[in-house]
C-alpha cells in the first residue's frame, strides 16, 4: 500500500475533524504491508481510524514494515484503548485471524504507547507468543524509534498539549455542541423576542452563543495562560471576559441591574460548563480531578443560573 | 507534563510496592514519567502528573497498581451517572 497521503486522504482527514461522516471514517482491521516488507521486518500496531492508519503509514514512508490494523470500529487508539476495543482481546484476535505467526519469522510486536490502557502486553505474550514493545506516543516519532535501534527516547514517551493539538480538536466540538446550542438558542431568542421585541432576542442569543463559543473554542486555546488549575474556574474567567465585552458591545450602560446580573452570572457559568467538559479531549486531566471540579462546579452553575432567572423574572415585575 | 498540571492529590493511583517486580513496564507505558525505577523497584514520582488512563494497572504482571481509570470528561461523567441511577440520559459523551 501507499505510503504517501493523497488529497482525497487529506479532504477526509479534514472532513473527520469537522465531523461530517467521522464515525464511519475506517478502514478494514488486518495485517497491511508497507513497502516490500520480509518475514524478518517489524510489526507496528494500530487502529482502524482512518486519520490514525494514515498518519502511521505516512509517517513510515520509504520503509518496509507490517502494519496489522486492529478493529476499533472507527476509533483511535488511545480511545479505544480507553474503551477497551483497542485490546489484548482484539490484539489476540487479529494476530490470529491474520497468521501473523506464519508471516514474520521475529515475536515483537511494536504498540503506540497510548494504546498500553487496553493492552496487558504480559497477557498477549502468555496467549501469542508475541512481545510487546511500546515504542512512541507519536506516529511521527516512529521513524527516529526505529532507526534509534527500537530504543524510546524520553521525549518520545511523553504527552504534550501543544496550541496546534488544542486547536485541531476544536472543529468537532462545536460541530457536537451545535445541536444543543441550536436548541437553547431558539428558546432564549423566543423568550427574549416575546419580551423585548426581535432586536432584543438577536442580542440575548449572541449573548448565549459567544458563550458557548467563548467555553469550547477560547478557553481550550488560552488553557495555559488562564489562571487556576481548574477547567471550571478557566472557563469561569473567560465567559468573564465575555460578559465584559458583551457588556461594552451591546451597550450595557442602559441594562436594568438585574439584566447586567444575570448576564454576568450566566454567561461565565455557560463557558465554564463547556470548558469543563473539554477535560475529556486533554492529555493531562485525571477522571478523579474531574469528578471533583463537578461535584463543587455543577452546584454552582445551577445556582447561578437559578438566581439569574429569578431575577429576571423578578425585574420584570419590579 | 511540564506545561500543563492540574488539580493536586486528586488521583487514585495506588502501588504496591512490595509486590513490584521492578520489570519496568509501568515507566515504560506512563505518558507522563509518574514512575521511576530504582533499584528494581519501581517509585511514584510524579503522583499529581497522573491522568489515571489505567496504563500501567494494566501493564503490571502482578498487578502492583491500581487505579480507577475511565471517562474523564463532564457529559461522559454526567451520562455515566444517570446510567448508574438507571436514568437514560442524552446520549453524548466525548470521544464516543
Amino acid at each position: 500500500m501507499a505510503s504517501e497521503l493523497a488529497w482525497t486522504d487529506r479532504l477526509g482527514g479534514w472532513k473527520a475533524r469537522w465531523g461530517i461522516g467521522r464515525m464511519s471514517y475506517l478502514i478494514p482491521a488486518g495485517l497491511y504491508a508497507v513497502g516490500q516488507p520480509t518475514p524478518a521486518d517489524p510489526v507496528v500496531v494500530t487502529a482502524n481510524y482512518k486519520m490514525s492508519y494514515d498518519l502511521v503509514r505516512r509517517s513510515l514512508a520509504g520503509r518496509n514494515v507490517w502494519l496489522l490494523v486492529l478493529e476499533t470500529f472507527g476509533i483511535n487508539v488511545w480511545c479505544a484503548a480507553g474503551k477497551g476495543t483497542f485490546g489484548t482481546d482484539e490484539l489476540v484476535r487479529r494476530i490470529d485471524a491474520t497468521g501473523l505467526a506464519q508471516v514474520v519469522t521475529h515475536r515483537r510486536l511494536l504498540l503506540p504507547i497510548l494504546g498500553a490502557p487496553g493492552v496487558a502486553a504480559h497477557d498477549v505474550a502468555g496467549l501469542t507468543g508475541f512481545t510487546v514493545r511500546y515504542a512512541t506516543i507519536r506516529a511521527d516519532d516512529l521513524p527516529a524509534y526505529l532507526d534509534n535501534g527500537m530504543v524510546t527516547t524520553p521525549s518520545m514517551r511523553e504527552l504534550t498539549f501543544t496550541f496546534r493539538e488544542r486547536l485541531v480538536l476544536i472543529p468537532v466540538e462545536l460541530v457536537l455542541a451545535l445541536k444543543p446550542t441550536a436548541a437553547v438558542c431558539a428558546v432564549i431568542f423566543l423568550l427574549a423576542a416575546l419580551l423585548g421585541g426581535v432586536p432584543a432576542g438577536l442580542w440575548t442569543l449572541l449573548a448565549y452563543a459567544g458563550a458557548v463559543f467563548t467555553g469550547i473554542a477560547v478557553a481550550p486555546l488560552l488553557l495555559p495562560w488562564l489562571p487556576a488549575r481548574s477547567f471550571a474556574v478557566k472557563g469561569a474567567l473567560a465567559g468573564l471576559a465575555w460578559s465584559t465585552g458583551y457588556y461594552l458591545l451591546a451597550g450595557g450602560g442602559s441594562w436594568s441591574v438585574p439584566v447586567a446580573i444575570a448576564a454576568f452570572l450566566t454567561l461565565p457559568a455557560v463557558s465554564a460548563f463547556y470548558t469543563l467538559n473539554f477535560t475529556g479531549c486533554t492529555t493531562f486531566t485525571s477522571r478523579s480531578g474531574v469528578k471533583k471540579e463537578m461535584r463543587l462546579a455543577l452546584p454552582v452553575m445551577g445556582g447561578a443560573l437559578a438566581v439569574s432567572a429569578l431575577l429576571l423574572v423578578a425585574g420584570l415585575f419590579l | 507534563m511540564k506545561d500543563f498540571r492540574y488539580l493536586r492529590n486528586v488521583a487514585t493511583l495506588e502501588l504496591r510496592e512490595s509486590a513490584c517486580i521492578g520489570c519496568g513496564r509501568c515507566v515504560e507505558v506512563c505518558p507522563h514519567k509518574v514512575f521511576f525505577l530504582a533499584e528494581k523497584r519501581s517509585r511514584i514520582v510524579d503522583f499529581d502528573g497522573c491522568m489515571e488512563c489505567g496504563a500501567c494497572a494494566k501493564n503490571c504482571p502482578t498487578a502492583a497498581i491500581k487505579v480507577d481509570a475511565g471517562v474523564g470528561c463532564a457529559s461522559g461523567l454526567i451520562t455515566e451517572w444517570l446510567r448508574e441511577r438507571n436514568i437514560r440520559g442524552g446520549g453524548g459523551g466525548c470521544c464516543s
